[in-house]
């Protein structure tokens, strides 16, 4: 926030601060933090629109109903349609990953709020869970010839080593570009949002530029949250289908 | 006076990752475009390419997001 005395002073990166709930400064392994609290919001949220939404079952279905149906029927046709019919047998894990994703995107946004995915450690796990699963999921499906994937038998013989090296880096790469695209448009967007909102503090009587782009910025940042979470999962349905389909 | 120079061109740093993110937006800019362009001549098969679209975007933003990233560690980890 800007202190109007001795300059403008804005911190944008105060509101990741990770922060027991409970007193203390100490964060330990099983420390209660603002980051418990906003997972375990996310996670109420999800159940609320998918369970307690959808509860009643009725043939013509209620708005809530109506959201769960559509956001099902959205990813289910998504991992059809990029991984193939086969990985229908993942669709649990790819919901979960998307309503996940998607519901601590938004409740971030709430003023006050505490993004959970801005941090590269959370969306770390999520991006190495589907790293791992995607890798062994390729070796028990096929096998040795998972490594084909590597071995691209389109290209002339002299550059396929060159090429494998390639595809053994881009291969290692994913869970890291995969997680911090997700943290790193997070926490740019509510950084810059709180830049500007800096501004609006230290500005007096011309407030109202930078409330009136911050109103701008957040609808963008409405746009980007379910972008992003729509993002990570269509790329986990891209990794996805390399594991099952690994020939080019 | 030593730390001023080396905070001085540790900022100069964080100032020239931020051209990392001008590519990204020309990449996302060009994809963008061209799915456009394509979409325009041939809007029927516009509806199936939208995921396609997307994986590119992000793609292409991932390296600008790597920019940013790098950023970040200058000014806070370095």
């Amino acid at each position: 926030m800007a202190e109007a005395n001795g300059g403008l002073v804005i911190r944008p990166m105060d509101q990741f601060e990770v922060r027991p709930l409970f007193g203390g400064d100490m964060v330990g392994l099983f420390t209660i933090t603002n980051v418990t609290l906003w997972m375990a919001l996310t996670v109420v949220a999800v159940s609320l629109l998918m369970v307690v939404g959808s509860r009643g079952r009725a043939l013509v279905p209620t708005r809530s109903q109506s959201m769960a149906e559509l956001t099902y029927s959205f990813i289910y046709k998504m991992v059809e349609d990029v991984a193939g019919r086969d990985a229908v047998r993942f669709f649990p894990y790819i919901i979960t990953l998307f309503l996940f994703v998607l519901f601590a995107n938004l409740l971030g946004l709430i003023p006050f709020a505490f993004t959970t995915t801005s941090h590269i450690a959370v969306t770390a796990v999520l991006a190495l869970a589907v790293f791992i699963t995607v890798t062994i999921t390729g070796f028990v499906v096929n096998g040795a010839a998972f490594l084909k994937l590597f071995w691209v038998d389109s290209a002339p013989l002299a550059l396929r080593p060159v090429l494998a090296l390639i595809e053994l880096v881009s291969y290692f790469v994913r869970p890291v570009s995969h997680s911090i695209r997700l943290a790193g448009a997070m926490m740019a967007g509510h950084a810059v949002a709180k830049v500007f909102a800096g501004f609006a503090g230290a500005l007096g009587v011309a407030f109202v530029i930078p409330v009136l782009a911050v109103t701008a910025l957040y609808a963008l940042e409405l746009l980007v949250a379910v972008i992003q979470a729509y993002v990570f999962t269509i790329l986990t349905c891209v990794y996805l289908k390399d594991a099952l389909h690994p020939s080019h | 006076m030593e730390g001023d120079l080396a905070n001085m061109g540790k900022y100069i740093g964080v100032g020239l990752t931020a051209i990392g993110m001008g590519g990204a937006a020309i990449g996302v800019g060009n994809i963008a475009g061209n799915f456009l362009a394509g979409a325009l001549r041939n809007p029927s098969a516009a509806a199936g390419q939208t995921a396609m679209l997307f994986i590119g975007i992000a793609f292409a933003e991932a390296l600008g997001i790597f920019s940013f990233l790098v950023a970040l560690l200058l000014m806070f980890a370095v």
